[in-house]
């Protein structure tokens, strides 16, 4: 690839200053920064409310709070989580390099993309207003329900249920409008002669996941809709007594939620696809493979959603179709691990803190997809559903998934977009600190699951004590490592050594012919791509 | 990328910053915030409500007059054109899906929940309760919440407003086809006869609901079958609405002639949105009103 050199110039710089610069933005690049901040306070927001939880759970027995106040943190550390930490991060790296992966001025519609951005902080108050409004007098009760919010239990949780269903209806337009916009952006913005089969994995991962994103949030806002209806306005969606039925709800849930899990894992996924490559020197290989699989994982899992619902008395038949669909998941996701390791294969691989997530990635989330099989087995998930088990499941999913695959793109991508070197030494530290002490957090949960102790339950059995123990002890240290991940970060921002254009010596890409950070306006021209 | 000539990306406008969105995250705040407040009874959702709703009119005004002056001066290329359509392509399948979701639940209710309740299937309730319950439709559920209700025909207004909507989008393509030649009178005669018809139809179905209300004892808490049949023609109603004020835009953006043959994109946006709730009723018709 060869860019004209014309786009490169910063002299001719002009970018809005002040405060106009941020909140009134049109920029990608400042959206994207945007979306990353927002997603590194929730995440420590979420980090707080899972330190919360870790820290009742120290001991058997209650230690300090009351378990409606349990249930309240845990319902918003789910939320916070997937709602304010992962998908914003995802649409923040979006942001940032979509546009110079493939060689676009901005993203197509800039000015929503800024809607898209806004529209979460407005979200993310009603979020938290659902925490304390309880708290007022005459704000009801506490929202109890997990983040699933079944009825009838959410029909009958006090107002505070309410700004979380405005909360929802606000981060799906969020999310729909910014995926309307990457879709736009990859369709129409590319560069000339890139063609869709040469753009980088991670914009196709972004693609995948859009696509996603657009089919399946309006079916929750339609789901929360009728949970308002019912709260308020006395139909009967999930009323039995009127004909309904609360196992409708479910089906709305997870037809969301379940697709919602690969649009948390695609775009990791898809960062990884340029990490690997890029430390290990050597074009990733099945490109195309790779990009099918992600369009039948994507396929397939809109279909199967009702794994999550083995319990609820469907036929047979049906079970039996929502587990083969689920297993038959595991292969595309295979290929797509495999193609990673075969990346990897004699290559000449170095180990800089990205590449390290890269590998527990590849590790750990494949063992987490491992024990999804499991749960995937009917007569098994049957008892182990609603255990702890399926906390330490989609713990590994999502933490060496989706957020390690954030991290991995964060240390590979933050040269580039502060200009700084990160510091190696404390990353690698953060890495080590942080991967050991997930799995001893998370690993004595599969244990804790398989021997009977419930999820979602402020107090257990002292035969669970010592896992819990170990479990929380390692779960704190776990929590406050990322003080040092923010550390660096404010490190990198604030100066260090110069990044050069192209940071990493393996790397491929558009990203990688610009300045480090790259000039406000960037790709005016759009580069030729042979 | 095909017309190097005609559309170098090197053009493609991106507009300088725009406090509009940063309003919009107020004026949503506001609007959602008040109605969680006003449906659980207390007094100042009315005025957050009301500030929510002006503060998006002003931001909604504001963003679309930016939009349309850029267009007018001609700083739109090729390329921004086809974002936008494709934008709008992507807007309306995420609205299909919204719509999706409550057909979704009215066949499961229909299909699924409402012959589990009255026995069907191994697991079948009706055994164990409610062993009156047959699971006909239409029903108020075996607790015949709401007592008993005449279900809505479908062979008077429905039928009416089928016609009337399918006319609509008759008179709109008419009015397409005045705008692609240039036709200024057939252009506004066509938007009026479209806006006419939209408003008609939206009257009507007020009046139907007046109707169920005070004389089938059709309402919200009629059980299931009250609520998908509120549900769906709610919000369709509300699309209805929503398209006929756009279409009031577009056709004060028409008298001013803002629109030529080939620079028409905001009038081919509204027109699909009207096919769109066209097509939604149509479903509707079919499969909450006959069957």
């Amino acid at each position: 690839m060869s860019t004209t050199a014309s786009a490169l110039h910063s002299e001719h710089e002009h970018h809005p200053y002040g405060w106009r610069r941020w909140l009134f933005s049109t920029n990608h690049k400042d959206i994207g920064t945007l979306y990353l901040l927002f997603a590194l306070t929730m995440f420590f927001l979420g980090g707080l409310s899972a330190m919360a939880i870790r820290a009742e759970l120290l001991y058997p027995g209650l230690q300090m709070l009351d378990p409606d106040l349990y249930n309240n943190i845990l319902t918003n550390h789910a939320l916070i989580m997937i709602f304010g930490a992962v998908m914003p991060a995802g649409a923040g790296i979006a942001n940032w390099m979509i546009p110079l992966m493939i060689g676009a001025p901005d993203m197509a519609l800039p000015r929503l993309n800024n809607l898209s951005f806004w529209i979460l902080p407005a979200a993310a108050m009603m979020l938290v207003l659902s925490f304390i409004v309880p708290f007022f007098p005459g704000g009801g009760t506490q929202v109890n329900t997990g983040w699933t919010l079944y009825p009838p239990l959410s029909v009958q949780v006090g107002m505070s249920m309410d700004f979380l269903i405005f909360a929802i209806h606000l981060l799906g337009i969020s999310s729909v409008l910014a995926s309307i916009n990457i879709i736009v952006t990859i369709l129409n913005m590319r560069a000339p002669g890139m063609t869709m089969f040469k753009m980088p994995i991670f914009c196709w991962a972004w693609f995948v996941t859009a696509f996603l994103l657009i089919l399946v949030v309006p079916i929750i806002a339609g789901g929360v809709t009728m949970l308002l209806f019912d709260r308020h306005f006395g139909t009967s969606f999930f009323n039995a007594a009127g004909g309904g039925d609360p196992v409708l709800f479910q089906h709305l849930f997870w037809f969301f939620g379940h697709p919602e899990v690969y649009i948390l894992i695609l775009p990791a996924i898809g960062a990884l696809a340029q990490v690997i490559p890029a430390f290990s020197r050597k074009p990733l290989f099945g490109y195309k493979s790779t990009v099918g699989s992600m369009l039948v994982i994507a396929t397939l899992g809109m279909v199967v959603w009702a794994h999550h619902q083995y319990t609820i008395g469907m036929s047979l038949g049906t079970v039996s179709y929502f587990m083969i669909g689920t297993i038959l998941i595991s292969i595309p996701v295979g290929l797509i691990i495999f193609n990673f390791i075969a990346t990897m294969w004699r290559g000449a691989m170095t180990f800089e803190t990205p590449m390290l997530f890269a590998t527990a990635m590849v590790l750990l989330f494949s063992f987490g997809g491992l024990t999804g099989v499991m749960l995937a087995v009917i007569p098994a998930d049957v008892q182990y559903h609603d255990s702890m088990f399926v906390v330490a499941h989609f713990h590994y999913v999502l933490i060496p998934g989706a957020i390690y695959g954030l991290f991995a793109a964060v240390f590979y991508w933050l040269p580039k977009w502060t200009g700084h070197m990160y510091d190696e030494k404390l990353a690698k530290i953060f890495f080590w600190v942080n991967m050991i002490s997930f799995n001893i957090t998370f690993f004595p949960q599969h244990f804790l699951g398989l021997a009977g102790m419930p999820r979602r339950i402020i107090d257990y059995n002292v035969i669970f004590a010592e896992f819990n123990f170990l479990s929380s002890v390692a779960g704190l240290i776990y929590g406050f490592s990322h003080l040092l991940f923010l550390y660096i970060i404010i490190k990198a921002i604030r100066g260090g050594q110069q990044a050069k254009n192209k940071v990493w010596e393996g790397a491929t890409g558009l990203e990688w012919e610009l300045p480090s950070p790259p000039p406000f306006h960037s790709w005016e021209t759009a580069p030729k791509i042979k | 990328m095909s017309q190097h000539n005609d559309t170098p990306s090197s053009h493609y406008f991106v507009p300088e910053p725009s406090p509009w969105p940063f309003i919009a995250m107020f004026a949503m705040f506001a609007l959602l915030a008040g109605t969680a407040l006003i449906i659980n009874d207390i007094g100042f959702g009315n005025v957050l409500v009301t500030l929510g709703a002006l503060l998006l009119t002003y931001m909604l005004y504001g963003w679309f007059r930016d939009v349309v002056g850029e267009n007018l001066s001609g700083q739109y290329n090729h390329q921004v054109d086809r974002s936008f359509r494709q934008g709008m392509y992507w807007f309306i399948a995420s609205e299909v899906f919204f719509f999706a979701s409550f057909f979704g639940a009215l066949y499961y209710i229909r299909n699924i929940a409402v012959p589990w309740l009255g026995g069907a299937g191994y697991l079948g309730t009706s055994a164990l309760l409610y062993s009156q319950f047959t699971g006909d439709w239409p029903t108020a559920g075996p607790g015949d919440l709401g007592g008993d209700l005449t279900p809505m025909g479908a062979w008077g207004i429905p039928a009416l407003n089928t016609m009337l909507l399918l006319s609509s989008g008759a008179t709109l393509t008419w009015a397409h086809w005045g705008l692609k030649l240039n036709n200024q009178k057939t252009l506004v005669r066509g938007l009026i006869a479209t806006i006419t018809l939209g408003l008609l139809f939206v009257g009507f179905q007020a009046y139907e609901y007046q109707h169920a209300f005070a004389e089938l004892n059709l309402t919200l808490a009629s059980g299931v079958y009250g609520s998908t049949f509120y549900i769906l023609t709610g919000f369709h109603g509300m699309h209805v609405t929503l398209g006929a004020i756009m279409l009031i835009a577009i056709l004060g953006r028409s008298m001013k002639g803002h629109f030529s043959p080939r620079n028409h994109f905001a009038f081919e946006a509204v027109a699909w949105y009207w096919h769109f709730v066209d097509v939604v009723w149509l479903g509707l018709f079919i499969f909450v009103y006959m069957v």
